[in-house]
């Protein structure tokens, strides 16, 4: 008597947990785990209802550092991945998690900083010998230290300079641990400087005494790939559904989506997908 | 102070026209958060009670624990739901990460211990009050908590309420298992998150000032509806 009051009780307490799930929840719909970048742009926002019109598939963006990305992907929780850091995927797809690997679009980095510019590098085109001014000037340098695509770019580019910044940590060198905007601000609050992928840059309002300092180096180019998370290792995954996503951002229509959109008439995103895979 | 005042204006605008966006957002907020209340007071009320009267080997470690657990961080509350619900977790089949489901378990989870652990203050005052009372007339312990959370039933509206705060105002769990995803999982405190990184200040405050103002429409409503009860059952 006692233990079947109890059950109703359960019961009643998964109804109402359930009951949460929002009736506007579609049966059609795929979630995408991404980056800050393309989310936090406006890219998505453009593109995906344009996606939707077409297929009637909802897209779900979860926007997380690619580290995080993967590791979503990794897991299962994703049905698609779509992030930018190119050594990270290679090694996501080789170990099995994903596949249907495309090259899909670039935007590029940019260095920013103070308009004090106290390493005296602004409007220089070389990014290795701007860090390496930073770094001997021992001015602030705001990190993302989250292992985001930014971030695996920011030290591919220390180590191409020669400098390690974990000699700075605690003085200059400031890992905020955090997403792209979260160290924007960081970076205003502190005049630090900090590299930042274009499209989060163009639409960041807080930017304060914060502009660009160093860009158009070809070292700064910043490639976004997207890839199925594998149904093998995971088969609850929507093959199908996740496929057509990746077919349509890759097709004309979609690298046409993706070329239109524009923040004060500049372009944030080049597409570039190519059958071949090179890019 | 020109963002002060760029935020309250932002606020008022949104209001004004009632934004169709900011509308759903509040209306998952709450219904998110007032689930959560529900389910915790479900869970937390019966087991404060039992925890305050209940006389068993332990009781002394539950009560320090129940106290401590109040102070449970959103984000690691968010990170445990998140590994469970997780397709590679324990309840992974069941589908429900990134679901507004998963975002009413972590914060049920997370105020639970809240509702329990005040009612159990609560309770235990009024049996030692009650306690002759109540043994004279031979009741069981069943009957006795039950006679007690209603007799006490207007100062446990304040710890629902406590519970009702905390689930509304926390941020790091429901962005771990709800993913804030736009137009499904985005509540109010994962959008100020999200326009605080996007660097528009005024905007996220602006956001800030209507959830405050939307938990301050809640604790108006708890205040005046226990004000009506107690006048009409004193």
């Amino acid at each position: 008597m006692r233990r079947h009051r109890l059950l109703t009780i359960i019961g009643a307490l998964t109804i109402a947990i359930l009951a949460a799930a929002p009736a506007l929840a579609q049966d059609k719909f795929i979630t995408v785990a991404s980056t800050t970048s393309t989310e936090q742009s406006g890219l998505f926002g453009h593109i995906l209802p344009l996606f939707k019109a077409k297929t009637g598939i909802e897209v779900r963006v979860i926007a997380q550092g690619t580290g995080q990305a993967l590791d979503t992907g990794r897991r299962g929780d994703a049905d698609v991945v779509f992030v930018h850091d190119r050594a990270a995927e290679e090694k996501f797809v080789a170990e099995g998690f994903g596949v249907e690997r495309r090259e899909v679009m670039y935007n590029d980095f940019v260095l920013v900083g103070p308009k004090s510019d106290p390493a005296k590098i602004a409007g220089t085109k070389d990014i290795a010998a701007a860090l390496k001014k930073i770094a001997e000037a021992k001015a602030p340098f705001a990190s993302r230290g989250d292992k985001s695509g930014t971030h695996a770019a920011e030290l591919r580019l220390w180590k191409i300079a020669g400098v390690d910044p974990d000699s700075g940590k605690g003085t200059w060198y400031r890992e905020t641990g955090s997403g792209m905007g979260p160290t924007l601000n960081t970076a205003a609050a502190m005049d630090a400087y900090a590299l930042t992928d274009r499209g989060t840059w163009i639409s960041f309002k807080n930017r304060r005494n914060l502009a660009i300092v160093v860009e158009g180096d070809h070292r700064l180019f910043n490639q976004y790939g997207v890839m199925l998370v594998n149904p093998a290792k995971h088969p609850h995954v929507k093959k199908d559904l996740g496929m057509a996503f990746i077919e349509w951002v890759t097709s004309p229509e979609g690298q046409k989506a993706i070329a239109d959109y524009k923040i004060e008439g500049e372009q944030l995103f080049f597409p570039n997908y190519r059958k071949d895979g090179a890019s | 102070m020109s963002d002060i005042t760029a935020a309250l204006a932002t606020a008022l605008g949104l209001i004004a026209r009632l934004d169709a966006r900011l509308v759903e957002i509040v209306a998952l907020s709450l219904q998110v958060s007032l689930t959560a209340v529900a389910v915790a007071a479900g869970l937390g009320l019966p087991l404060g009670a039992a925890v305050a009267l209940g006389r068993f080997p332990g009781r002394r470690v539950l009560i320090v624990v129940l106290n401590s657990l109040m102070g449970l961080p959103p984000v690691v509350v968010g990170l445990v739901v998140y590994l469970l619900l997780s397709r590679a977790g324990p309840l992974g089949p069941l589908g429900l990460l990134f679901t507004p489901s998963a975002m009413v378990i972590a914060q049920a989870t997370l105020i639970t211990p809240i509702i329990a652990a005040l009612t159990r203050q609560v309770i235990e005052d009024a049996w030692r009050e009650y306690e002759e009372q109540l043994r004279s007339l031979g009741v069981t312990p069943r009957r006795a908590i039950l006679t007690l959370l209603w007799d006490t039933r207007f100062s446990l509206v304040t710890a629902v309420l406590a519970g009702f705060g905390r689930a509304s105002a926390e941020v790091g769990a429901v962005m771990i298992v709800g993913g804030n995803i736009d137009g499904v999982t985005r509540v109010m405190t994962t959008a100020i998150a999200l326009e605080t990184s996007k660097g528009d200040l005024p905007l996220a405050l602006g956001l800030g000032l209507i959830l405050i103002t939307l938990v301050m429409g809640v604790n108006t409503a708890a205040y005046v509806i226990k004000e009506a009860a107690q006048r009409k059952f004193g």
